[in-house]
């Protein structure tokens, strides 16, 4: 937990409030849950804009509309088994919570499916508004290079990448608009794998990897 | 005006609180949260008290009385939301029963119930109207030993309240936009995130109480 301090790269006050508000695609939730997660800084920012949605709430009424039936919910909660009130077990850190539900508790576990060079990826399942994958680039490599048609989220999970903006590790995430071409290159010391979201296909600069994108689905 | 509950319910609290058969803790707790309710601060009532009741001692009479001030703002936010009348009935009693199932969850150092309610309205909308998961980040859980500091509830509290004043205050051209991002009106790109409400305050406020989750916790 001690990663709190470190974490240099956030998420913006605009995703969190989406994220708070309920806008996003399911892709995005599960960059944006991980990285809060990983990030005390970016909780506190989303709780704050959680608040906002209990004020609104606080201030409706409902009109002319039947008020909601109170021995139905009794019924419901009677129904149900009660939640067992245990604190949750405690685990290993490095996959954060939210993720474990699409890539399992271990990264080395993960089936990957190689994209050349050393690189591979894991695509999650997510709904299709925006594509969710798990990255891995060996220590050294560079991800060809490419820009985006949409925005793409980066969120390191282990080790490190330099691209031309800056140096991005473990919690740290990358947002990338349309205007940022790069070439993330993993750390020398250690291979990188993140979690990277896009809600439109990456658009790369060389010729072949533009030929083997419908094929990768990246 | 905002956070007011119905008066009797200081006196049904009182009345129906023995507390006697509680572990000391949560006793206190309790207390506390209704000397903050009946003395420090007697017009502005919060549902902390309620919360402590329904999670230790199970009590009906207490669920009724949050059930009848809260589930009509949960129904009416979700038909605002675009959710029809028979699936917005079923997300509130849903929510609810969820209020009663997750009351050991409750943390009153970083969210108040409005706020707490808000996030569980929102998550039921999104898993009923768009049949997707929502990816959520891990919990961070006060455990029975961590009660938290009376201070904090009730320094959670005052901050809500400036919050909720300042959202009534707001002209309302700037509050019908606010709404429509938490509504569904807005897609992430076109949310505004000037509210001009005093965010920044209750961030440092759930900043504070993660700071201090996170040192009981390690």
């Amino acid at each position: 937990m001690k990663q709190n301090q470190m974490i240099k790269h956030h998420l913006t006050d605009k995703i969190l409030m989406a994220y708070s508000a309920g806008q996003l695609s399911e892709a995005f939730n599960l960059v944006v849950a991980t990285h809060i997660s990983m990030c005390d800084e970016c909780r506190a920012t989303m709780s704050s804009f959680d608040a906002l949605g209990g004020a609104l709430l606080e201030d409706e009424t409902l009109d002319g509309e039947a008020a909601p039936d109170l021995q139905a919910t009794m019924a419901l909660i009677k129904a149900d088994t009660p939640m067992e009130r245990t604190p949750p077990p405690s685990r290993p850190t490095e996959t954060p919570f939210p993720l474990v539900a699409y890539v399992g508790d271990n990264l080395d576990d993960v089936k990957w499916k190689s994209v050349g060079m050393g690189v591979k990826q894991a695509i999650l399942k997510t709904s299709a508004e925006a594509t969710a994958r798990l990255l891995y680039i060996p220590a050294g490599v560079a991800v060809p290079d490419h820009g985006h048609h949409g925005t793409e989220f980066t969120l390191v999970l282990r080790g490190a990448y330099s691209d031309q903006t800056d140096h991005f590790k473990r919690g740290d995430v990358e947002i990338a608009g349309e205007d940022l071409h790069h070439t993330p290159v993993a750390d020398v010391h250690s291979d990188c794998i993140c979690l990277a979201v896009t809600d439109a296909p990456l658009k790369f600069s060389g010729v072949l990897p533009r030929l083997l994108q419908p094929l990768l689905r990246i | 005006m905002l956070y007011i509950e119905p008066s009797s319910s200081h006196s049904e609290l009182t009345r129906r609180y023995p507390g006697s058969q509680n572990n000391g803790a949560s006793y206190e707790i309790c207390k506390k949260a209704k000397q903050v309710m009946s003395v420090t601060l007697p017009s502005v009532a919060d549902w902390t008290a309620h919360m402590c009741l329904i999670r230790d001692n199970q009590d009906e009479a207490a669920f009724a009385e949050l059930f009848r001030h809260f589930a009509p703002r949960v129904k009416a936010f979700l038909l605002k939301s675009g959710t029809e009348p028979t699936l917005a009935e079923e997300c509130t009693q849903e929510a609810l029963a969820t209020v009663w199932n997750k009351a050991h969850l409750f943390d009153p150092t970083r969210a108040s119930v409005a706020t707490w309610i808000f996030t569980i309205t929102r998550n039921r909308k999104i898993d009923a109207l768009r049949k997707q998961r929502r990816p959520e980040p891990e919990d961070l859980v006060w455990g029975p030993q961590e009660e938290p500091d009376q201070a904090d509830v009730l320094a959670m509290t005052q901050e809500t309240k400036k919050l909720g004043a300042a959202l009534t205050a707001l002209p309302s051209k700037q509050r019908l936009l606010i709404e429509k991002a938490y509504f569904g009106e807005l897609s992430h790109s076109e949310i505004a995130i000037e509210t001009g409400l005093p965010l920044g305050t209750i961030k440092s406020r759930i900043r504070l109480a993660l700071e201090r989750l996170r040192h009981a916790m390690t």
